[in-house]
Formats: structure tokens, C-alpha cells, sequence
């Protein structure tokens, strides 16, 4: 199997106090009807609301009124359902005899199947798979293992439902088997439980069944009682895992509080930061209760050190060396990702990348393609759309320690989080790093940018001019640059239209190419800014975001927003270039301020009125600018 | 999958876990958050977060104030509790009502129960939550209070004007959260999403939590209305003609105003029976609070509206 590395292996060292489950299957397979048993015969579901499933019947149900029927026990959600509001994934909790809680996440959704999906699985030990035996083994029976296995589920308990409404047939039962057992082992996932059952009559869910003579294996019930987390190898270094998530301060107190997430950790141990390389030794460990001699996974923790190092939120603490093996801090990373936002990956486009309390920004550089969830394929993509599972390259602004979805599903994790909407559109697991931030050392030269702004008597600066096409920016950036060149100064204009004919000529106009266009352009800016020059770039970077992207390139001071503010009326009427008319009559289907929306500036650092005078324009620029 | 013989997991090992979880989420609301706040009603589950956030910051101090709305018809005896619990333990405690319902006359009796609650409690909220400009509001809520609750996240997110958008909610993956905000987007984070009734009531016990007496079956002056047992609290209570309350046996599951929570026939006067009650006793938490059932409106149409 190629699209799924491997499986997280921590997740042997959670409590077996509480099991967390996900519940997949097809509509009408019958997973409300088995997961409402479970419920109700745990004594999990409260005496009114075993009532109302004995009165209520909802269209299809052959269940006797009076006779409760198990699939209403979960539902509750109807009424949103008709409201048009969407349920992602609903959790519900039951006690096992032996004491043991199983919180259930059940993913209803059609539309954000694998989304609702990779939420629910991604903190589940098991996966309670429903296959309904008047219909066989489908295309979603595949699709739900690929994505247990790629969220690292290693557990399956497939309960082959309805076999009553097929004469409790054991060579059926033996065949469906048979098909989950090999469709779960091209996944990988080989810890696999097939429990023949009928949920509507009660067979082998809780009890056992005398309709079912030839079965001898666990019920329901009994499967999960019985589980035991997988034995795992220990992660690279056998090292453990603090993410730091609040600094605790109190009197003479500074202490580090976060969760253990692997590996265990007393006073006395050596720790260093990772990325950093600070060291130091463990001096205090505080658990929930106080003072502890050890704490170990999923504990809260909170650590006070021997010396006085920095150590912020975000940072990670670890057992030294975190140089070698996986924390070795990289900036670039191949990563699984579950793209989950309306808004598809736009190639080049900086992200937040959250891991843990930890934020960087982030760019996927390459798409190596995306999952076909029915054929368990790799398919060529240019994008990620919404449900969409794909294998990226990307890079990090900084060097950051993760180790691999493998080791560790919280330390080999991370959500992208959209700059200016804050929505999450990705999950993320990391398969390895790519390039190790150590590997490159930015040179220093003795001639910096200082000495060559020195040499050219001036202060060197980017202009960066947004707004409609045909609003004047290419204008305003001739005269602009006649005049200072006049004055004596340095200078280049990066246009758009020019940049397209040379560096960016392979870019169109969607908005995944025009993110990367002005990536390429602000990174140009910044290497003119580099020699010296005062450049001005006249470009529609219609986007907000990726203009923000390209001022977080700068310090602040160095790069000015500049909106040319022409009414779109104007724009159209002058159409210099014959833009206008051209996508009026369909000819251009991306145009900005036709087909495409322009995004105006929120808090542009100047406005200049494109339709005023241009003399005002540029000696208002001049004055700006030195 | 191994086979083994089934052992005997403690219920404490299960509170461990939960309050691994809750201290997490606190941490982490602690640590991303501008200007956190706890949202503290004073009922049971309030005072599990209330002993949570001390653990999760000691030996510092917590580092979020605590707001209470007070609707000035809560139960005299969760008012004497709030007060000497702030001074216990030395919390910014901060109380907050909304003036203009009670210069409106606004109370139970006059403006119907759904109506009184969006005035005094959720207005109330949203007022106090401007004014101090709090990002982030931490509540007690669980899942298991209502079947519709079973699919809220633990970090909920609002727009401005406190606007549930059920579009606008973030997928929650692991145990990270997206504690980012865009301008004027808050969050409201609920800790104790995966905790029950019954794991609530244990872990006060475990911890020695302190809680209104209230809780606990009392001889106390009620009268019945629809079938409900109301607690006549004050002198304020309209009584019809040639009514009087007469003195039962009972205590209350859940606290809120007192002219709309009803009590129930109870003989658990500690802990331990509270405890044993609750096993045997089977209906829903909810079931004794009046304003839910009112209109029929669901809780989801009061959250969008901003309920907690
Ligand atoms: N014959 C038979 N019907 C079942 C069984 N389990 C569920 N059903 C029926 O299948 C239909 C769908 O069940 P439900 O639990 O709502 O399915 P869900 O959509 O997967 O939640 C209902 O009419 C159930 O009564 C079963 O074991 N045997």
C-alpha cells in the first residue's frame, strides 16, 4: 500500500480507561439502530428518552409501536436536519460492565463525509464498521477503512448487520468476512474483528445468539470490552514529549505546563528545547495533584527546570539530543492532507500552520496528488478541493520540530488555518521532513544592503500599487519613476503585465496562479530592496491575503500598500488595454472586477485617487517615499 | 485482536482522563486567548471548572476572571454560595445584570419564561462580554445534557454579535484547536463536553467540591404549578388566591432562576445518596427545567441566538 505510511504507534501508551470509538457506515446499514442498542442496553439512555423511541415512529420503521426503536435513541438531530443544519460528527458515552467509557463519535454527514470522517477518527482507537449484509461489501466500505488507516485507527470491529434478514446464513457471513478482511489488509490495518449481528433483533451486540450457532467469537460488546491498545515500538529516540502550553508564574515559581504526549518524564532528567537547543534538567514535576515523582502520557504536566533558558509557548521539550532523528528542526515537510474548507489549496498561498500551541506560517509548494478514496489510487492533482486527501511538499517561514504521524499523532500533526478568514482548510500528518533547517545557513556578506542604500545615497523602499485594472497603477509608476530617476535616485518597476511576459510567463489567472504570481513578485521586491533600489510594483494582486503575504515578507517600514482607488466605472470606460471589452464578451473569464472580485485594501498604508490629478499623485508619492 | 479477561477499570481512572482533557482545554484557552473569561452560574458544573482552572495553574494563580450573570432571581442561597466561594478562594469574581430588562420590569411572571431568559441571560451575557472586551468565555456545558447537544465542539465559535453560525464551525481535530480569530469573532469552550451527570457528581466527591446546598433534600416551602414543584424563595413569587407552600422533601438537579426550576421528591442528603440516587433515578438532567420545553423551541434556536 502506498497512500498510507504508517500508523501512529503512541497511541499505545493511552489510558484503557476510556476507548474512543468511531462508528462508520452507510445510510441505512443500520448504525443508529446497533449504536441505540449498545446505548440502551448499557443503561446509557435516560427513561424519557427510551419512552419516546417506544411512541415516535419515523416513516420505513417495522419496529411495533411500544417496542423501543433503537435507532431513535440517537437521532435528536432530526430537527436540525430539517432546519438544513449540518451535523459533523455527534459524540455520545456508554460504560462497559467492566467500567471501562467508550465515548462514540458518529459522523452522519453525506456531503462532509471524509471530513466529518477524519474529525472522528483522527482521536480514535477503534473503528465499529457496519456492513449490511443484504447489500455486500461496497465502494463505502473501502472508503471508510482508507480513511481510518490514514488517520492511524488501527482497531476494526466490522459488524456484518442484518444477517437475520438473510436466515442467519454463515457461508454469506463467512464471504462478507472474508472481503473485509482482505479490503482492511490493503490498508495495513491488520487488527480485525468481524462480528456477525443482527442490531434489530439484539444478536451477538450485547448477548450472544442462539440463531447463530456457528459463530463463536465476541459480541459487540465483548469486542470492546476486551480491547487492548496495539503494542508499538517506541518512537526514534525513546525520548518524551512535552509541548509547552502556558508558563505558570508564581512567586519564585516559573513552571511549564502542557500535556505529555509521549514518553514519560521525572526531576532529575536532562531536557532540551527543540528547535533551540537550550538544555537543562528537569528540577520539579507537578501533575494535577501536586508535586509527582513521574508523569507520563496524556498526563497534564507542569515542569519547573534547573536553569533559567527561554522557553516560550509553542516550544517543544524533549529529551536531548532532539538534533538527530525526526525533531531535528526542518522547514520543509511531506504531509498527508485532509483539505476540509469550501475555499480549494491555492498553490503558493502562505497558510498558518498550527502544531499543537505552536503557529508558523506556511506554504505548500508542490501537490503530488490526491486519493482516490474508492480505488485506494494516487491521482494527478492540481488543487485540493474540499474532502479531498493529498500528499504535499510544504515549507515552513521557520524551522519547526515535528516527528512523523507515525510516532506520534499529536507531535505529527498540524491544522493550516486561512490568514484572513481563520478557518481551518486543512489537517495535516506529517510523513517526514524534507529539508533540514541546519542544512542551510544564510551566508552573510560583508557588502549588505545598508552599504549599497549608502552608496546610493538613498533609503531603499517597495511601493506596492493594488487596484482594478485600468485604475492607473502602470501610469502612476512611469511618471513616478521619471521623476525620482530625475532626483537622482535608484530605481525599478516591477509591472505585471511585464513580470508575465518573462519570470511568470508559465501563470495564468486563477487564483491559485495569482497567488503564486505575487509570491514571485514580492520575492523579487525583495531582493531589488536587497541591492539598494527603490522599487515600485504595479500589479492587481486582487487578493487580500496574498498581499499580506507579500508584506510579511518586509519589515515593517520597508513595504507600502498603496491603493489606487479609481471607481470601477472609470476603469472600464478608459480600458487602455481593451480588457474590458474583451471579458464583457466572455473572452476573459478571470478578469478582476468582471468575473473575478477585486479585494479592496482594509488598512492600505496610502490611497492615491487614480482618477485625480497624477502631478498631486506623484509628488504625494515623492514625499512618501524620501 | 488480543483476547483478554475483562478487568475491572475504576471510575477514577475515567475522572483521570476527563480532567486530563478539561485541564488541557484550559491551558490552552489560558495560553492563545487575549482576554479569557469563566462563565460561572454556580451550579455543580461550574464549580467542577471553577477547582479544575486551580489545578491547571497552580501554584500560580488563575489567570481569567470569573462572570456571573446575575439575573436577581436566583435562589438566595446560590447568591450567599457565590459570595463565600469568591472569597474562599480569592477569585476576580465579577457580576454582571442587565439593568435595562430590570429598569423594564422584566421578570418570569410578566414577560413569559423563553423572553425573560433572552433578556436577563442571554443579553445579559452578551452585554458583559462587550463591555470587557472577552475573547474567549469558558462554560460548563456537556453533551449528555441533551440529546441535540451530542454534536457541539469544545470550542465554539461566534461571530460578531455572538452569532452561532453553524457554517462557520471548525472541524476539531485531535487535541488541537483553531484558536484563531478573525475581527470580531469570539469563542465560547466548553471543558467538561465529554464529562456525565454521574462523572460530575463523582469527581465533587473524589475532589471535596463544595456545592450550594441546594443540591441535597431539605424540607423546603414549594407549590405545584403544571405538574412542576417551584420553590417559593422570596415574597416576590405570585401565589393564587388561598394558596400555600407547603414544606417537602426535595432538592434540585440542576440551579437556575428559582420561579423556573422545578425540584424534585428526593431523600439524598449527601453525597453518597445523591450519588446512589442518580444510578437508579433514570430521566434527563434537563427535564426539570422549565424554560426548555417552553414553545417548543429548541436549544439550537436559543443558541443562535447566543444562549449559553
Ligand atoms: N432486518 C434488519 N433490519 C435492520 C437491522 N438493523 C437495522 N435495520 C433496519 O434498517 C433501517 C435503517 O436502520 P438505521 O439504524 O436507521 O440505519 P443508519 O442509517 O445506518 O443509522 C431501519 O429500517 C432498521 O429497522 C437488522 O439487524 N436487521
Amino acid at each position: 500500500m502506498t497512500l498510507v505510511d504508517a500508523a501512529p504507534l503512541r497511541a499505545g501508551h493511552r489510558p484503557v480507561s476510556v476507548l474512543r470509538l468511531i462508528a462508520c457506515g452507510s445510510v441505512d446499514d443500520g448504525k443508529s439502530t446497533l449504536i441505540g442498542r449498545l446505548l440502551a442496553e448499557t443503561g446509557s439512555v435516560p427513561d424519557d428518552q427510551l419512552d419516546y423511541a417506544r411512541r415516535t415512529r419515523r416513516g420505513g420503521s417495522t419496529v411495533p409501536v411500544g417496542e423501543v426503536d433503537y435507532s431513535l435513541l440517537t437521532d435528536g438531530l432530526e430537527a436540525e436536519h430539517e432546519q438544513g443544519i449540518t451535523i459533523d460528527v455527534a459524540y455520545r458515552h456508554l460504560d462497559l460492565p467492566s467500567g471501562r467509557r467508550v465515548i462514540i463519535a458518529d459522523a452522519p454527514g453525506h456531503e462532509q463525509y471524509t471530513r466529518n470522517m477524519a474529525v472522528a477518527t483522527s482521536t480514535a482507537d477503534v473503528a465499529l464498521l457496519l456492513v449490511d449484509a443484504t447489500k455486500g461489501i461496497r465502494a463505502q466500505t473501502r472508503r471508510h477503512l482508507a480513511v481510518c488507516a490514514l488517520m492511524g485507527v488501527r482497531t476494526v470491529i466490522a459488524a456484518v448487520n442484518k444477517l437475520d434478514a438473510r436466515g442467519y446464513d454463515h457461508v454469506l457471513y463467512e464471504e462478507l468476512a472474508g472481503g473485509v478482511r482482505s479490503a482492511a489488509a490493503r490498508f495495513d490495518v491488520e487488527d480485525v474483528e468481524v462480528i456477525p449481528v443482527s442490531a434489530l433483533g439484539g444478536d451477538n451486540v450485547i448477548t450472544g445468539s442462539a440463531k447463530m450457532p456457528w459463530y463463536h467469537g465476541p459480541t459487540v460488546l465483548g469486542a470492546l470490552s476486551a480491547w487492548r491498545p496495539p503494542e508499538h515500538e517506541p518512537a526514534d529516540d525513546g525520548g518524551f514529549r512535552l509541548p509547552v502550553q502556558y508558563i505558570v508564574r508564581a512567586d519564585d515559581f516559573r513552571g511549564f505546563a502542557g500535556t505529555v504526549v509521549g514518553g514519560s518524564l521525572r526531576p532529575g532528567d536532562p531536557v532540551v528545547v527543540a528547535g533551540s537547543g537550550a538544555a537543562s534538567t528537569i528540577a520539579t514535576v507537578r501533575g494535577p495533584d501536586g508535586p509527582v515523582d513521574r508523569a507520563d502520557p496524556d498526563m497534564p504536566a507542569t515542569v519547573t527546570l534547573a536553569d533559567e533558558i527561554d522557553v516560550r509557548r509553542g516550544d517543544l521539550l524533549t529529551t536531548p539530543p532532539a538534533t538527530s532523528g525526526d525533531l531535528e528542526p526542518a522547514t520543509a515537510f511531506s504531509a498527508h492532507l485532509v483539505w476540509t474548507a469550501d475555499e480549494p489549496l491555492a498553490h503558493g498561498r502562505s497558510y498558518l500552520l498550527l502544531a499543537g500551541p505552536l503557529t508558523v506560517p506556511a506554504v505548500v509548494t508542490t501537490i503530488r496528488g490526491k486519493l482516490d478514496v474508492n480505488s485506494g489510487e494516487q491521482l494527478a492533482a492540481r488543487t485540493l478541493g474540499i474532502n479531498d486527501i493529498g500528499t504535499v511538499e510544504l515549507t515552513t517561514n521557520s524551522p519547526v520540530s515535528l516527528d512523523r504521524y507515525a510516532t506520534s499523532r499529536d507531535t505529527g500533526s498540524f491544522l493550516l488555518v486561512d490568514r484572513v478568514s481563520k478557518d481551518t482548510v486543512a489537517a495535516g500528518m506529517v510523513r517526514h521532513p524534507l529539508r533540514r533547517g541546519t542544512n542551510i545557513v544564510p551566508h552573510d556578506y560583508a557588502v549588505d544592503r545598508a552599504a549599497r542604500s549608502r552608496l546610493k545615497g538613498q533609503r531603499s523602499r517597495v511601493l506596492w500599487l493594488t487596484g482594478l485594472p485600468g485604475a492607473g497603477k502602470s501610469t502612476i509608476a512611469d511618471a513616478l519613476e521619471r521623476r525620482l530617476h530625475s532626483m537622482g535616485l535608484h530605481t525599478y518597476v516591477l509591472d505585471g503585465d511585464n513580470v508575465r511576459s518573462g519570470l511568470n510567463k508559465d501563470l495564468g489567472f486563477t487564483p491559485e496562479d495569482r497567488a503564486e504570481n505575487v509570491r514571485r513578485v514580492a520575492e523579487t521586491a525583495r531582493l531589488l530592496l536587497d541591492a539598494g533600489l527603490i522599487v515600485v510594483v504595479a500589479l492587481v494582486s486582487p487578493f487580500r491575503s496574498d498581499r499580506m503575504v507579500a508584506k510579511s515578507l518586509f519589515d515593517a517600514g520597508d513595504f507600502l500598500e498603496c491603493w489606487v482607488d479609481t471607481p470601477a466605472e472609470v476603469c472600464a470606460e478608459r480600458d487602455p488595454k481593451g480588457l474590458y471589452a474583451k471579458a464583457k464578451a466572455g473572452k476573459i473569464p478571470n478578469m478582476t472586477g468582471v468575473g473575478q472580485g477585486y479585494e479592496e485594501p482594509e488598512q492600505p498604508d496610502l490611497v492615491v485617487n487614480g482618477a485625480g490629478s497624477l502631478e498631486d499623485t506623484v509628488a504625494e508619492l515623492v514625499s512618501k517615499l524620501v | 485482536m488480543p483476547v483478554e479477561a475483562e478487568e475491572a477499570i475504576a471510575p477514577e481512572a475515567v475522572l483521570d482522563v476527563l480532567e486530563a482533557e478539561a485541564i488541557h482545554v484550559l491551558r490552552e484557552v489560558a495560553g492563545a486567548f487575549r482576554r479569557p473569561v469563566l462563565l460561572y452560574s454556580i451550579g455543580k458544573d461550574s464549580s467542577v471548572l471553577l477547582h479544575l482552572a486551580i489545578k491547571a495553574f497552580a501554584p500560580g494563580p488563575v489567570p481569567f476572571p470569573v462572570l456571573h450573570i446575575d439575573t436577581k432571581w436566583k435562589f438566595r442561597e446560590m447568591i450567599d454560595f457565590r459570595d463565600a466561594t469568591a472569597r474562599r478562594l480569592g477569585i476576580d469574581l465579577r457580576v454582571h445584570t442587565n439593568e435595562d430588562g430590570r429598569a423594564e420590569g422584566v421578570t418570569p411572571f410578566t414577560h413569559g419564561s423563553h423572553e425573560y431568559t433572552r433578556i436577563m441571560k442571554t443579553v445579559a451575557l452578551r452585554q458583559a462580554l462587550d463591555a470587557a472586551g472577552f475573547d474567549a468565555a469558558i462554560g460548563g456545558a456537556r453533551r449528555d445534557e441533551e440529546r441535540s447537544r451530542a454534536k457541539e465542539r469544545m470550542f465554539s465559535l461566534r461571530e460578531p454579535g455572538h452569532r452561532w453560525e453553524p457554517r462557520k464551525q471548525r472541524p476539531e481535530f485531535w487535541r488541537s484547536a483553531n484558536t484563531e480569530l478573525a475581527e470580531g469573532q469570539t469563542m465560547r469552550v466548553f471543558p467538561l463536553s465529554n464529562w456525565t451527570e454521574l462523572d460530575v457528581w463523582r469527581y465533587i466527591k473524589r475532589e471535596a467540591i463544595p456545592v450550594v446546598p441546594l443540591y441535597f433534600a431539605k424540607p423546603r416551602p414549594v407549590v405545584e404549578r403544571d405538574g412542576a414543584l417551584i420553590m417559593v424563595d422570596d415574597d416576590r413569587y405570585p401565589l393564587h388566591e388561598g394558596e400555600r407552600p407547603e414544606e417537602r422533601l426535595v432538592r434540585f438537579r440542576t440551579l437556575g432562576c428559582y420561579p423556573l426550576t422545578a425540584a424534585v421528591e428526593s431523600k439524598a442528603e449527601t453525597l453518597d445518596e445523591l450519588i446512589d440516587e442518580m444510578r437508579a433515578d433514570r430521566r434527563s438532567e434537563r427535564a426539570g427545567r422549565l424554560i426548555d420545553g417552553e414553545g417548543g423551541k429548541s436549544m439550537e434556536s436559543k443558541k443562535t441566538e447566543g444562549y449559553f
